[in-house]
């Protein structure tokens, strides 16, 4: 057992070292004294030179990084209310008798491994997909398409999360809720949404790292006007990298890190009040 | 009892789910300030009864009539009924006060009403003081008193109760038994309470509905449920009952003679039994004598110990009839010589105690 365990734990450092080495070194070369215009990845002395570099209004990153807070912003807005109603809608639908009913019930489920598809066909589909799309209905190219095809591969992290939630909600406590005199709006408002608010706030979470995080798909359907913080990236490495490259994923990496903290410290939150309210047990 | 106004009718009440038949036809009236329960084994039927009573399940057929006004189809939120859930159901992003206040807010009442009601459902609980708790701080029967609270907040015409004590443990059980016949009787309100537990059925109710495969076997006080079962399962439901198996004969006014392994026992007829039917003797354990002398009693049997168990204050001896049957006596064991397995005994017992059923017991839906 004991030595059992010594061998996972060898492994597992492995594992951790070689997944994290490569991004140790770009952390390490962002403090890098690098004379070059392009990284020279030999240590030559410590510099904060490159991030100055990184907040040089001149050098674009700023107005990247607006772009793509705005980006993420209206994403997870707008896939938040569809993920969460679609959520609750597909959770709380009542078996009905009837063919037309039966008909309906059967285009919902299939409606519900759809909302799926668009985390599981593979991006570079649905970049082209929708850039073929919005040109044909003569959309410009620009915020509006980004963020529709934001929301389109947003929706599922936030409709899974809630409807993951929702699940292991005690109907009776919205039948209580009815019991009680509240009609089925007000027992959505008072008793279904404040118990789903944990996983809505975590799935937002997942949703935004992903919108901040996509290339592919801003890649095919951005404008003139709206370059993203990772097609920012892309652009300036077509020619080596510069050394402030490494800063700025340096500060990306460090916001990840945080939002997955803040993501964790929500969920598990939720957790211990539900270990303090076994309702349902 | 019959002279008090019906508050709540079942009118041939079916539901099936899917091709399952949930409900077999049910009719009730429950009366005003009554204290129902509905017992069966689980599976019979009594919540989902309940659950159409509560508005939270729709009949497949028949009627729900509360004071003589037909609300099958009317929203559970528009019933002036309220129900205790199993397992409490409050809401858990809610604290005590919140949470009993729930159906007032929902109504709209002002502020000063709410928490004056608020305060007085607390007292009438016993929970005062702990008005910022959230539930999941509360002990079970804390909870337990929350949500019976909260459902009595609205002033129900009835409350409905799903089986609210199940999940305590026994000593707490009998403890909130006692207080809950209190403060049905207290505030007047009609309950409708489901339990599988048949001694709490029989020290709560003012009438108990025996429950079996979705239909009504017997609706009766406790005392005529114990004392005149109507079919065996009503008799081996509640209580330790012996059913013995014999023959009808000699239909008189008033009086069959049951032939039962060679023995001649007069019972107390009923209106539908002919001669030549067989038929169970149902004979409570405890109304079961046993005695090595022969005494002249008009029911008496012979038999031959089997065992006997003793267990402090009581004891249960088998005996076996000469055509194999075997009868349960339970009879104190002040003064009592030591029954010895294999020696000779009569089984005896007042004719009233004898109450003759029909075999239901295979009976399927």
């Amino acid at each position: 057992m004991k030595k059992n365990s010594r061998w996972a734990s060898l492994y597992m450092a492995l594992v951790l070292l070689l997944l994290y080495l490569p991004i140790l070194v770009v952390v390490l070369f962002s403090f890098n004294a690098n004379p070059g215009r392009t990284a020279n990845f030999q240590f030559e002395g410590f510099s904060l030179q490159w991030y100055e570099d990184l907040f040089d209004p001149a050098a674009g990153y700023g107005a990247a990084l607006s772009s793509s807070l705005v980006l993420a912003f209206w994403s997870v807005l707008l896939s938040a209310v569809i993920g969460t109603l679609g959520a609750i809608g597909l959770t709380r639908r009542r078996a009905r008798k009837g063919l037309l009913a039966r008909a309906g019930a059967s285009a919902l489920s299939a409606g519900e491994h759809l909302a799926m598809l668009p985390i599981m066909i593979p991006e570079i589909i649905l970049a082209i997909a929708l850039m073929a799309l919005f040109s044909a209905i003569r959309l410009p190219f620009g915020m509006v398409t980004l963020v529709l095809s934001h929301v389109a591969f947003c929706v599922p992290y936030i409709y899974i999360t809630v409807k993951g939630r929702l699940a292991t909600l005690d109907p009776a406590l919205e039948e209580a809720a009815r019991d009680l005199g509240a009609s089925p709006a007000k027992v959505l408002w008072t008793v279904t949404l404040p118990l789903a608010v944990p996983a809505i706030v975590s799935g937002c979470l997942l949703a935004f790292a992903m919108s901040m995080d996509d290339f592919v798909i801003s890649f095919f359907v951005n404008g003139p006007q709206t370059t993203t913080l990772p097609l920012k990236v892309y652009s300036s490495v077509k020619v080596g990298v510069p050394p402030h490259v490494n800063a700025l994923c340096s500060v990306m990496l460090a916001a990840a890190f945080l939002l997955v903290a803040l993501g964790q410290l929500v969920s598990s939150g939720s957790l211990r009040r539900r270990r303090r309210a076994p309702v349902s047990g | 009892m019959a002279e008090r106004p019906v508050l709540l009718s079942l009118r041939g009440l079916h539901k099936s789910f899917d091709t399952q038949e949930a409900l077999n036809g049910l009719d009730l009236d429950v009366y005003q300030g009554e204290f129902l329960t509905l017992l069966g084994p689980s599976g019979c039927g009594k919540t989902t009864t309940l659950r159409i009573i509560a508005g939270l399940e729709q009949p497949t057929s028949g009627r729900v009539l509360l004071d003589g006004q037909d609300i099958t189809a009317l929203a559970p939120e528009k019933r002036a009924v309220n129900t205790v859930f199993q397992n409490y159901a409050l809401f858990p992003h809610m604290n005590v006060a919140r949470n009993v206040a729930y159906g007032l807010r929902m109504r709209g009442a002002p502020k000063s009403e709410i928490s004056a009601r608020v305060d007085e459902m607390l007292e009438l609980v016993q929970l005062t003081g702990y008005e910022k708790r959230m539930p999941g701080q509360l002990s079970g029967g804390q909870r337990q008193r929350v949500a019976i609270a909260r459902s009595l907040i609205l002033s129900p015409r009835l409350l409905l109760l799903d089986e609210p004590l199940g999940a305590l443990d026994l000593q707490l059980r009998r403890q909130m038994q006692q207080e809950l016949k209190r403060m049905q009787q207290k505030l007047g309100i009609t309950f409708i309470y489901i339990t599988h537990d048949q001694e709490e059925a029989m020290s709560m109710s003012d009438r108990i509905a025996l429950m079996r495969l979705g239909r009504f076997v017997q609706i009766d006080a406790p005392r005529d449920l114990y004392e005149r079962p109507q079919t065996a399962f009503a008799a081996s439901f509640i209580g330790e009952t012996n059913l013995i198996s014999g023959r009808a004969e000699a239909v008189k006014e008033g009086e069959v003679l049951l032939q039962v392994a060679g023995f001649s026992l007069p019972c107390v007829s009923r209106d539908w039994i002919v001669p030549g039917e067989a038929l169970l003797l149902c004979v409570r354990a405890e109304r079961l004598h046993l005695s090595h002398e022969p005494v002249p009693a008009p029911c008496r049997v012979a038999g031959e110990i089997v065992e006997s168990h003793y267990a402090g204050g009581e004891r249960t001896t088998v005996v076996r009839l000469p055509d194999g049957q075997v009868l349960r006596a339970r009879h104190t064991t002040e003064g009592e010589s030591e029954p010895l397995p294999g020696s000779r005994v009569y089984c005896w017992w007042h004719p009233d105690s004898g109450v003759l059923v029909r075999d239901d017991r295979e009976e399927t839906p």
